[in-house]
């Protein structure tokens, strides 16, 4: 039954690093860019939507489309302001100054809410579920979670593969070139992915923080590397692995603190993914692209 | 003699090299200056250390960035593995060798021979992957060496070092033994023994190998990699040997780095030698530009100093940071922007032209005639 409880809490943590690790995914599959900033949207949209609740007493779901809506358009800002006068030099360029906008972005969050950490009130008010006699619980935030992360997925999947803008974005990622000789506005549709990548960043968020309620500016930086990390277990770039990669890393992450030590699961979590990488260079669902000479 | 010295001087690596080491010498002579004269505050004197840290390591991390072209997150690991291993080595010596200028190159030497052998051990699987999966992989070690550092307990008495995971009661130690790591605590108590002088003598040695390793028939391999694999591969030249082998001095002088730093004060945590640090050695290699071992000394000591230098901002000497970094970087390298900066300075000087004319028309028709 404990392994049972471990897996949910990991399938929960897990849907949570999906959601973040989409938005790396997507953003590197189309700008080719690692986007260091993105652990630091998460935050924002957090602090957001706590102030929403707080300070203006509104209902929780008003606090999540602010956050939604603030995080897009920082998303879309710091694409245009930060990265996209850097296209097409250096990738090295844009991952320094996205690590430039992620201090920047910590840094405005200290001045504007201080150091000190605040207690994020959850956004779901269901109460939790006891099964087996009470040997599994279930509390609300983590069946909310679960499904919030299915029906994103499910969207994505569909935005993707049904829209024209979907449409645009996998062709933008394949060949950029080639897209822009086929009328595809290169600049809009990259400007999109931010913004969806931003949105997604902010539902992680309020979702993060109604799980633990600590948050203080530095709060997305390491649910942001456990993503980063997510997003290359299943293959940088690919929408599906993303998926995978989060759900399988929350899962292990859980399970390793459950049953062999917590002291060093993080120790665990990153040896299995090196084993993943030396076995399958390109990540879980990567696609493995010839060298032409 | 002229001739000598041109020949010298006509040499592109030589004359490089020769600036870079005239640079850090006078810089050095000139801090010892300042300091005699008194004019050092107490915090410039405090980072005296943690600059020389910064300098190696971005060195040694620009070997690999720059001129072997691999993307590393993880450098603070081998950092750390040289500054616990360091400390263990200096306190555990300690009766031994008396002399502390002693212990603490054998201090440097020990934990850069550690972090060279992690470096080998993390190296040889990793090095065979690409890019982005490279730099994933280098900072899950790197997270691995602070997880593990951040759960040893290490201590000293009679019989010996003693060591535990994850509590102080594995240690078992006798009465009068002495905690020297205490897991997230850090290093507890090590003696300081740094001085600035070993930091110079560092970066001078650290200088040395790699612009030896630089300008060598090995290094042009390496560079021959970093520019087209493939091609390199195909003339015969064994690309694992070779990245492997800039990838290894890489970490051999992070770890020396590394020891100093955990002996310049008598308390450092793991929290030091987490992936915020790998990433500011990475900012001083970029900003420094990649390959070019000058920038990265002047890059290090600037941005090591910058905070310093704008405490008077206060609570927004961390944004202004931000945006310094940000700025430069566009700055550098944008198309548009750096063309507008051109704009503006042919500009400028073509004003100045035009204010100099006569000036200039006498002197151009003077060396004409």
């Amino acid at each position: 039954m404990a392994v049972l409880q471990y897996l949910i809490n990991g399938l929960s943590i897990g849907s949570i690093y999906a959601i973040i690790a989409l938005g790396y995914t997507m953003v590197y599959g189309i700008a080719k860019m690692l986007n260091f900033a993105h652990g630091d949207v998460i935050m924002v949209g957090a602090y957001i939507s706590y102030c929403v609740m707080i300070y203006l007493k509104m209902p929780p779901v008003a606090a999540i489309l602010a956050a939604i809506v603030v995080c897009t358009v920082l998303g879309v800002l710091i694409e245009a302001l930060a990265y996209r006068p850097l296209r097409g030099t250096s990738s090295l360029a844009v991952l320094i100054t996205a690590i430039g906008v992620s201090y920047f972005l910590q840094n405005a969050a200290q001045l504007i809410w201080g150091v000190a950490q605040k207690t994020y009130s959850s956004v779901v008010a269901m109460e939790s579920i006891h099964l087996f006699d009470g040997k599994l619980l279930i509390t609300g935030e983590v069946i909310v979670t679960i499904i919030t992360s299915a029906v994103v997925m499910v969207c994505l999947t569909l935005f993707t593969s049904k829209t024209r803008m979907g449409k645009a974005m996998r062709a933008v990622s394949e060949d950029r070139d080639a897209a822009q000789l086929m009328g595809i506005n290169v600049n809009r549709t990259i400007a999109v992915t931010f913004a969806i990548g931003s949105a997604l960043a902010a539902i992680a968020g309020v979702l993060l923080c109604s799980a633990s309620p600590a948050l203080k500016p530095t709060t997305g930086s390491m649910p942001g590397i456990r993503a980063f990390t997510a997003a290359v277990f299943g293959g940088i770039g690919s929408i599906p692995g993303a998926m995978l990669g989060g759900i399988l890393l929350g899962v292990i992450e859980e399970l390793c603190k459950g049953l062999i030590s917590t002291q060093f699961s993080d120790a665990i979590v990153f040896g299995v993914l090196i084993v993943v990488l030396l076995v399958k260079p390109t990540g879980l669902m990567g696609k493995q692209v010839q060298e032409k000479v | 003699m002229k001739n000598t010295i041109n020949s010298f001087w006509s040499n592109k690596a030589r004359r490089t090299s020769f600036v870079t080491y005239a640079v850090v010498i006078l810089a050095f002579i000139a801090v010892q200056v300042f300091d005699s004269m008194g004019m050092l505050s107490y915090a410039m004197r405090g980072q005296l250390i943690p600059i020389c840290v910064y300098i190696v390591l971005a060195i040694s991390l620009n070997l690999v960035v720059g001129i072997s072209g691999e993307l590393s997150l993880g450098h603070a690991g081998f950092m750390g593995v040289g500054a616990f291993v360091g400390a263990v080595a200096s306190t555990a010596l300690q009766s031994v060798i008396p002399d502390t200028s002693l212990r603490l190159v054998v201090a440097m030497v020990v934990g850069g021979i550690m972090a060279g052998i992690m470096g080998v051990v993390i190296g040889i699987p990793v090095l065979r992957l690409r890019g982005d999966y490279l730099a994933i992989v280098t900072l899950a070690f790197g997270e691995i060496i602070r997880n593990i550092a951040n759960n040893l307990y290490v201590g000293k008495d009679e019989a010996g070092l003693h060591f535990a995971l994850l509590n102080e009661d594995g240690l078992k130690m006798s009465e009068t033994g002495k905690l020297i790591m205490a897991g997230p605590r850090g290093t507890v108590s090590v003696s300081a023994i740094s001085t600035f002088m070993a930091g110079f003598v560092l970066i001078m040695i650290t200088l040395f190998v790699v612009l030896n390793l630089v300008n060598s028939k090995e290094g042009r391999a390496i560079k021959a990699i970093r520019d087209n694999r493939i091609a390199a591969e195909s003339v015969g030249i064994n690309v694992m040997s070779f990245k492997l082998k800039a990838f290894v001095v890489s970490a051999v002088l992070a770890g020396a780095a590394g020891a100093l730093y955990g002996l310049s004060m008598s308390n450092v945590s793991s929290v030091k030698f987490s992936f915020n640090t790998s990433i500011d050695i990475l900012v001083f290699v970029v900003l420094g530009g990649m390959g070019n071992i000058l920038g990265s000394v002047i890059a290090a000591t600037v941005l090591t100093l910058l905070p310093e230098l704008m405490r008077p901002l206060a609570d927004y000497r961390m944004i202004m940071y931000a945006i310094v970094l940000i700025v430069v970087m566009l700055c550098t390298w944008s198309p548009k922007i750096k063309g507008f900066i051109q704009v503006v300075t042919d500009g400028v000087k073509g004003w100045f032209k035009k204010l100099f004319r006569g000036l200039f028309v006498k002197k151009e028709v003077g060396t004409n005639g």
